[in-house]
């Protein structure tokens, strides 16, 4: 008696396996559609940031570009800090660096913020790029529209860097309307608008940005600048009453001393650093030896 | 059932016993502590540096705890013919591949638990302190083991075919395919070529996703999941790991063993 | 109802590229075991004994055939349930103890606690190894491991058991001790089916046997008919014969050994017998010492397994015919 015998336990568990098997690949099917749907819009906008390289190591990420995003942030604040500490005048690899980061990780605000600082700064503060500064900015832009400060970033740096007052007031009024906006914003913008680079509003701008810091940096860069602007009027004033004790006397100050003995100040001005202002040899104020004012940074 | 409990926990005993489990776990630990440490020098992102690599190295080194032990689950009973006495006794051959793959999922449910929980730590460590908002990235973590139990299913179903290095080998393959398979859809569709497309459409539908669960930086930067993801990778994963296990089952029950 | 039961079973294997030549490990095997039997599958290495041992425990399928065991079908779950099964070259999770590995099996035997705890205990200390049982597998010794392996099949209590080469690569102390556990075995009934190689085990055990070449049923029958097929030989040794007396004997023996001053022969017939013996008488032959040689299992085995050097021996032409092949 033969009979075939087929292999394999009952039957019934191979049914059970291939009816398994085709119905969840059926069915995944428009589950994937179906999440591919909802995700279509991030995915565009992802899209238009990526230039091929930094797609590329996205890709190689698998999942973990967060995590890449963070290393290349430390490296550009790394790379910029010891630059700064050699007293170099180019930071060629910032610009990339900032790049690859806001590739990685669109959503990592803070390379935006310090990429519009250091990279527009001029050297030696900064790569001196503006341009490259608001390219990157618009990305930012792109990726977190709802984020209103990118803006003001961008306002930032067609007013100081590129002392386009009009598109300044411009950036600084499209930000104003953005959901969440401060409302200094928007007097930022009319100021800007009506009197250009006046000191008033580049103190309210840097005032902003020291609050804003996302850094360390970045706060001593805008305390920084405040210092050096505050320097500014007051030596514009000192050297006022400068011109008040020449006309008196007769004959130029020689330091802060005679201006005191001769009653038009009360003590020797000390400069926001706590430095004593002296006299130059033009006869001018200035800020003294030791002092941590910087003016060269408000060309 | 009785019996698929009864050989899950002994797998279950068995994974457990990998020396390797252990170094992997402890690496884990140890760079989620250098997570403070790397913190303290990436200025302004310390919050995101520990979210970051705590969640990246649990998923990483749960990847390759599902793969190390993934590939001998069902190789190393053939080879050392235990499985011999194991199927001379009344268990259904579809009742041990499911057992394996419950026992191992446990393993690494336990791993992932100890590792979140160093995560936790640390995270606490930083911010002084745990804020209900943290419990989020448990989210990510889900994710991780559902990707997991996808990876596990996967090295057993190759467990069931090949030497364990072959098996490494195909499930990591397949997982970077995973990864990239929102890029292949897109390169297929770019070339205009209707074959490629279709390809490219097939390969997309039929190889896992893996792209779908990737939400470490979303809830590193403290953007919240859309709702409906939570549902639909789940149901993604089930029926997935059913089909994975359909599959190893159906050539488990043909396996002859000489 | 026969305990175990093959209708046909063939098994071939697929080999080349494409799966074109298959190669016959068992052609239509036709077996009967009964209740309470002890029955012993010989041949030589390859004959398939290990391949109907697997055939029968579903470890491989049969390519055509079919086969039942306790009247189920090879792919009853219960089935399984009742039967015991001791691999060859055993091998256990060696992680764990002989305890945890008997505990192992219980659950998935589906033993309750109670009854795993009183069985294993009297299982390990049935087994010889008492002392044994937290000592983890990959510490025990081959004889050991052997012992486990037994332990293991017997868990359950099963009516049938299956046991592929029990003694081999065991010391003879090993050896007795696993022939002692399967008699009593046998003396509790159970049907117990086992291969091996080793021709003086099996004529120690068996009840009946059945002999494989090259996955062919060459001869099965009762141990006791076999090995009772009469005296088909004599032996004669004779003490300083001369060189005439051994020419007179020439034409009847088949064989002569000469040691020391002692001559051995064998007369294969029973006629022969007598004018031999004549001969001796008359010639004034010493005759030291005069044996029946009775056919030995090695013999039948010998003679059903087609050797090539069968033929050099030139000798018996033993040719029985039980049940079986022709």
């Amino acid at each position: 008696m033969t009979s075939e015998k087929r292999k394999g336990w009952p039957p019934g568990t191979r049914r059970t396996c291939w009816a398994v098997l085709a119905l969840s690949f059926l069915a995944l099917v428009p589950l994937q559609q179906e999440a591919d749907r909802q995700m279509s819009a991030q995915r565009r906008t992802e899209e238009l940031l990526y230039v091929p390289s930094g797609r590329l190591l996205r890709r190689l990420c698998l999942g973990h570009e967060g995590l890449v995003a963070d290393i290349y942030w430390t490296r550009a604040v790394q790379y910029f800090g010891r630059k700064r500490i050699d007293r170099a005048t180019k930071f060629d690899l910032l610009g990339p660096l900032l790049r690859i980061t806001t590739e990685l990780d669109p959503n990592l605000i803070v390379a935006y913020r310090f990429g519009a600082i250091f990279l527009a700064e001029k050297a030696p503060w900064g790569a001196g790029r503006p341009e490259e500064a608001l390219q990157l900015l618009r990305r930012g832009i792109v990726a977190n529209p709802s984020y209103w400060r990118l803006w003001q970033d961008v306002g930032f740096i067609y007013y100081w860097d590129l002392k386009d007052y009009p598109r300044a007031a411009d950036a600084f009024r499209v930000g104003s309307q953005q959901p969440g906006a401060h409302l200094w914003m928007k007097a930022l913008a009319a100021s800007v608008a009506a009197e250009g680079g006046a000191i008033s509003s580049s103190r309210l701008l840097w005032t902003e940005i020291y609050n804003q810091a996302g850094n360390e940096s970045m706060r001593r860069s805008a305390a920084e600048h405040l210092w050096a602007l505050e320097a500014r009027e007051e030596i514009d004033q000192l050297n006022a009453l400068l011109e008040t004790y020449q006309e008196g006397v007769g004959r130029p100050a020689q330091s802060f001393r005679d201006l005191v003995l001769a009653g038009i100040l009360k003590g020797v001005p000390k400069d926001p650093s706590g430095v004593p202002y002296v006299v130059t040899t033009e006869g001018h104020a200035g800020p003294g030896p030791g002092s941590k004012i910087d003016l060269s940074l408000l060309q | 059932m009785r019996r698929i409990s009864t050989i899950a926990w002994h797998t279950f005993k068995e994974s457990v016993r990998e020396r390797v489990l252990y170094n992997l776990v402890v690496f884990a630990l140890l760079l989620i502590g250098a997570a403070i440490l790397f913190g303290s020098i990436s200025v302004g992102i310390e919050d995101v540096i520990i979210m970051n690599l705590g969640l990246s190295s649990i998923s990483v080194f749960g990847l390759l705890m599902a793969i190390f032990i993934g590939i001998g689950l069902v190789w190393k009973e053939i080879d050392r013919r235990t499985i011999f006495s194991i199927l001379a006794k009344p268990v259904h051959r579809h009742e041990f591949i499911i057992g394996k793959y419950l026992g191992l999922m446990v393993t690494l449910l336990i791993n992932t638990a100890i590792m979140t929980a160093g995560f936790y730590l640390a995270l606490a460590y930083e911010q002084r302190t745990l804020h209900w908002a943290d419990l989020v990235a448990l989210q990510a973590v889900y994710f991780i083991l559902l990707q997991l139990a996808m990876v596990v299913a996967l090295a057993l179903l190759f467990s069931c075919i090949s030497t364990p290095i072959l098996s490494a080998v195909f499930t990591l393959a397949v997982y970077v395919i995973g990864n990239l398979l929102n890029d292949i859809r897109w390169f297929g569709q770019e070339t205009g070529s209707a074959l490629v497309m279709n390809l490219t459409a097939l390969i997309y539908y039929l190889l896992p996703n893996f792209g779908n669960f990737n939400v470490i930086s979303q809830i590193a930067q403290g953007r919240p999941l859309p709702s409906y993801l939570l549902v639909s990778n789940s149901c993604y994963a089930l029926l997935y790991v059913s089909i994975l296990l359909a599959a190893a089952i159906l050539i488990f029950e043909e396996r002859e063993f000489r | 109802m026969p305990a175990i039961e093959t209708f046909d079973l063939t098994k071939d294997y697929f080999s080349g590229f494409f799966r074109k030549r298959p190669k016959r490990a068992l052609d239509r095997l036709n077996l009967q075991v009964g209740d309470g039997e002890v029955f012993g599958l010989l041949g030589p290495n390859g004959a398939g004994k290990s391949t109907t041992l697997k055939l029968l425990l579903r470890l491989i399928f049969p390519t055509t055939g079919r086969a039942t065991v306790l009247g189920r079908e090879l792919d009853s779950v219960a089935m399984h349930a009742r039967i015991g099964y001791l691999p060859e070259h055993p091998y256990f999770y060696d992680h764990l103890s002989a305890q945890e590995l008997l505990n192992y099996a219980g659950e998935l035997f589906g033993l309750d606690k109670a009854t795993r705890r009183r069985r294993i205990g009297d299982l390990l200390t049935r087994v010889g190894l008492a002392g044994s049982e937290d000592v983890p597998l990959r510490k025990f010794s081959k004889g050991m491991l052997q012992r486990v392996g037994i332990a293991q099949a017997l868990v359950n209590d099963p009516e049938v058991i299956f046991l592929d080469e029990p003694m081999s690569g065991l010391d003879p102390l090993g050896r007795r001790e696993v022939r002692d556990l399967m008699l009593g075995l046998k003396g509790e009934g159970k049907t117990i089916f086992f291969s091996t190689h080793i021709l003086s085990d099996a004529e120690m055990l068996c009840d009946r046997v059945a002999i494989l070449d090259r996955g062919q049923l060459q001869g099965c029958g009762e141990l006791r008919k076999i090995l009772s097929l009469g005296i088909s030989a004599t032996e004669i040794v004779l003490e300083n014969p001369h060189a005439d007396l051994m020419a007179k004997l020439q034409p009847f023996s088949s064989r002569a050994i000469r040691t020391g001053a002692s001559v051995r022969l064998e007369i294969p017939s029973d006629k022969d017998l007598t004018q031999v013996l004549e001969i001796v008488l008359r010639e004034k032959g010493k005759i030291a010492s005069l044996n029946p040689l009775k056919m030995s299992l090695e013999d039948y085995f010998l003679s059903r397994v087609s050797d090539a050097t069968e033929q050099a021996r030139g000798g018996r032409n033993i040719d029985i015919r039980l049940e079986g092949k022709p």
